[in-house]
C-alpha cells in the first residue's frame, strides 16, 4: 500500500516527477501551472535537488537541458503564452536528443487569453511548435491520479528514446483535488537513460550504428563531446547541405513513430460493441465517460477513446475504430484541432462530429450526450 | 618553448570558419593558454556559446562543448553549472548575442552572482549574418541595416554587467595579448559572475565599411584606444573621447549563487536529520 493523498493535479505531477527521480526543475511563474513550482520549491532542496526560478521562460528550457546533459533528470512546466517561448529550445532538445520533460498546462489563447480557464488548444503547438520537422512524445492525463503516473511514463519516455516528452494536461485537471495513492518506491519503474561504456576516445553522441537511440554521456563524465543545435554528424559537429542530415532526421521520427506501440497508451470504456465512439481526452475525456455511461443508460450503444499518448498520435486505432462505428465525436476545448486528426486517421470510413468550446467552461456530458443521440 | 596548443585543439576540427583578419583566433588561443596556465583538466570545463562568429568557438576545444541557440548560452550554462556545481563553467559569446538576444539572460547571471565566467566577444557588428548594427556598433558607423549610419544608441558592456550586478568585470583586447591572457586568468579565478569583454575587429562586415582599409588598422586603433584604468582615471574631463579603459575595470567579493544554494540544502537536510534522529 502506498500513501494516499488529497492532491490537485499540479501537485500529483510534481510527485510523479519526484518519483521518477527528477532532481532538477527550472520554471517560471505563470498561471495555471504554478503550483508545479511551487510544490517543487518545497520538496527539491529537501532531496538535494534543484530549484531554479529563472528570468524567463526561455531561460527555464535551456536551464533544464544544461542540467539533463550533465545527468540530471530535469524537468519545467508552463501554460499558454510560456509554452509558445518554450518552442526554441525545445527544438533544441528535439535535434540533440535531451530527455527533459516539458508541462503544459493548457490554458485559454490565443496571446493572454483566459489565464484561469481550461483549454485544449496547445495540443497542435505540442506538435508542431517548434520549427522544423521533428519527433514528439505528449501525454495527456485527465485524473490525478493518471497526471502522477503519466508523469512518471513521462520521465522514462524521455529516458528511453532521449527527448523531449510534453505533458499537456488542461486548468481544470491541474487544479481539481482528487486522492491519490503514490505507490511504494520500485512498484512503478522507473527507467535511466543508456550511458555510452565505450572508451571516451571511441564515444559518438550520435552514433546511428548504436541504434536508433544511441547513448549520451554525461557532461564532466570524461566524455568530452560537442553537443550542438546545428544539424550534426554522428560525432555531434556540423554538417552543412549533407546526405546525412536527411537519414538523421528520419531516425529522430523514427525513434518516436517507429516505436508507437510503446509509446501510445489510451483507455476505453464500453467501446467493443459501440456504434457511436467518443474521442476525447483530459477533461474532455472526462465528460465523454459520462456521457456514455448516461447513453447506454438510454440503451444507446456509446463507448469512449481516451488517448493517453497523443503524439504520436493514435492512427491505427482510430483507423480501427472508424472502420466498426457508425460516428466518432469529438469534443475538445477548442475550436477543433485534433478533430483534423481524427478525420484524417478515418479517412471517410465513418461520420465525425466535432463539439468546440471556448467560453471558459468545460464541455459537458449533457452536450455529448446531446450529440449521441443526433447521430444515433 | 612556444605554447602548444594541441593538447586543447580538437583534431581534425580546424580550419576555423572565421574570415581572414579577424581577431578571434586571437583570443581563442589567449583562452587555450589562460586554461592550460590554471592546470584545470579538461573534464573539469564545459564551454558554452549561443549563435554568432564567437559561438563557433567552443567546438574546436577538446573539453564539454555546448553550442546552443541564439542569445541562450547562460541559461544552458546556469543548468550545468547548478547540476555540477564543482565544475568550471565558461560561457563565450558575441555582443548581438550577449546584449541583444540574450539581454535579459545575461542581466540575471550578473544579479545572481553564479559562478560562470561570461567572455563578450565585442565586434561591434552581427558578422555571421553579414553587417547589421548591434547594440555595440558606435553611432554614426555604417551597418546592412543602417546604410545611412547608425541612429541606435550603444550599450557600453562593463557598464551594464557592473549595474546588472556582476561582481568581476573587466575589458581587454585582442591587440593586447599578453594583458588578454591575465585577464581571462582573473575572470576565471573570481568567484562569482565575471564578464569580459573583448574587444575584437571584424574586417569583412564592419572594419572595411568604416574606414578601417585593413584588419592592421583596426588592430592598431586598438592599440591607440585602450588605456589602463589607471591612467584613463588621470585623463582630463575633456581628452577621454574615443579612449576607452581596459583591465579589471570592477571587482567585489559577494555570495555566490550556487554555494549560497546548496547552503540551504544543507541546511535542510541538517533539520530534517534532527527530526528524524
Amino acid at each position: 500500500m502506498g500513501t494516499l493523498k488529497l492532491l490537485q493535479g499540479n501537485e500529483a505531477c510534481a510527485e510523479g516527477a519526484l518519483y521518477a527521480g527528477c532532481t532538477f526543475f527550472a520554471g517560471y511563474p505563470i498561471t495555471p501551472s504554478t503550483e508545479v513550482a511551487e510544490y517543487l520549491a518545497r520538496r527539491l532542496p529537501r532531496i538535494g535537488g534543484v530549484i531554479l526560478q529563472m528570468e524567463d521562460e526561455i531561460a527555464s528550457v535551456g536551464a533544464i537541458i544544461g542540467a539533463s546533459l550533465a545527468g540530471k533528470k530535469s524537468m519545467t512546466a508552463t501554460s499558454g503564452p510560456g509554452f509558445s517561448l518554450k518552442q526554441e529550445n525545445i527544438g533544441f532538445g528535439m535535434l540533440c536528443e535531451v530527455p527533459i520533460v516539458i508541462v503544459d498546462v493548457m490554458r485559454g489563447g490565443p496571446s493572454t487569453g483566459v489565464p484561469t480557464g481550461p483549454s485544449q488548444s496547445d495540443i497542435m503547438q505540442c506538435k508542431w511548435g517548434t520549427h522544423g520537422d521533428h519527433p514528439v512524445i505528449c501525454l495527456t492525463p485527465a485524473y490525478v491520479q493518471e497526471i502522477f503516473s503519466e508523469t512518471v511514463r513521462a520521465f522514462n519516455l524521455a529516458e528511453r528514446y532521449r527527448t523531449p516528452v510534453i505533458i499537456a494536461f488542461d486548468e481544470i485537471v491541474g487544479h481539481m483535488r482528487e486522492k491519490i495513492e503514490i505507490p511504494e518506491k520500485g512498484v512503478l519503474p522507473v527507467e535511466d537513460r543508456r550511458r555510452p561504456t565505450c572508451p571516451p576516445s571511441e564515444y559518438k553522441p550520435f552514433d546511428e550504428t548504436q541504434g536508433d537511440v544511441p547513448p549520451i554521456a554525461d557532461f564532466f563524465s570524461g566524455y568530452r563531446q560537442h553537443i550542438t543545435g546545428l544539424n550534426h554528424a554522428s560525432d555531434g559537429f556540423p554538417v552543412n547541405a549533407s546526405p546525412r542530415i536527411h537519414t538523421d532526421e528520419l531516425r529522430l521520427l523514427r525513434k518516436v513513430e517507429g516505436n508507437r506501440a510503446d509509446i501510445i497508451r489510451y483507455d476505453t470504456v464500453m467501446l467493443d460493441d459501440a456504434e457511436i465512439a467518443v474521442f476525447a481526452y483530459g477533461v474532455s475525456g472526462r465528460s465523454g465517460k459520462n456521457a456514455v455511461e448516461l447513453a447506454r443508460a438510454e440503451g444507446i450503444k456509446a463507448g469512449l477513446f481516451r488517448p493517453l499518448t497523443i503524439w504520436p498520435f493514435p492512427e491505427e486505432e482510430v483507423a480501427a475504430l472508424a472502420s466498426r462505428v457508425k460516428a466518432i465525436i469529438v469534443p475538445e476545448l477548442s475550436l477543433g484541432q485534433i478533430v483534423l486528426e481524427v478525420e484524417r486517421c478515418a479517412k471517410g470510413r465513418c461520420e465525425i462530429q466535432g463539439i468546440f468550446r471556448v467560453d471558459g467552461d468545460p464541455i459537458t456530458p449533457a452536450q455529448i450526450l446531446e450529440k449521441i443521440k443526433e447521430v444515433g | 618553448m612556444a605554447f602548444n596548443y594541441d593538447r586543447h585543439i580538437r583534431h581534425g576540427k580546424l580550419p576555423h570558419i572565421w574570415c581572414p583578419g579577424c581577431t578571434y583566433g586571437i583570443v581563442f588561443k589567449s583562452l587555450l593558454r589562460a586554461v592550460e596556465s590554471m592546470g584545470i583538466p579538461k573534464d573539469h570545463l564545459a564551454l558554452v556559446s549561443g549563435i554568432g562568429c564567437a559561438s563557433r568557438l567552443p567546438g574546436y576545444v577538446d573539453w564539454n562543448t555546448l553550442h546552443t541557440a541564439h542569445g541562450r548560452a547562460i541559461p544552458f550554462a546556469t543548468g550545468l553549472k547548478m547540476a555540477r556545481p564543482d565544475k568550471k563553467v565558461l560561457v563565450v559569446s558575441g555582443d548581438g548575442d550577449a546584449t541583444a538576444i540574450g539581454g535579459n539572460h545575461f542581466i540575471h547571471a550578473c544579479r545572481r552572482n553564479i559562478d560562470i565566467t561570461v567572455i563578450v566577444m565585442n565586434n561591434f557588428i552581427y558578422g555571421m549574418t553579414g553587417g547589421q548594427h548591434s547594440p555595440t556598433t558606435p553611432v554614426g558607423h555604417l551597418a546592412t541595416t543602417m546604410p545611412f549610419g547608425n541612429v541606435d544608441p550603444t550599450f557600453n558592456i562593463p557598464s551594464l554587467a557592473q549595474g546588472a550586478g556582476a561582481t568581476w568585470v573587466g575589458r581587454g583586447t585582442a591587440y593586447h595579448v599578453p594583458a588578454l591572457d591575465r585577464l581571462i586568468i582573473g575572470a576565471i579565478e573570481h568567484k562569482g559572475l565575471s564578464v569580459l569583454e573583448i574587444i575584437n575587429g571584424c574586417p569583412t562586415t564592419h572594419g572595411r565599411r568604416n574606414k578601417f582599409r585593413t584588419p592592421t588598422d583596426m588592430l592598431l586603433w586598438m592599440k591607440e584606444s585602450a588605456m589602463p584604468l589607471s591612467a584613463f582615471e588621470k585623463l582630463p574631463p575633456d581628452q577621454g573621447a574615443g579612449k576607452f579603459p581596459t583591465g579589471v575595470l570592477y571587482k567585489r567579493e559577494a555570495p555566490e549563487f550556487s554555494e549560497t544554494y546548496f547552503a540551504m540544502v544543507e541546511r535542510l537536510q541538517k533539520q530534517q536529520e534532527g527530526r528524524e534522529g
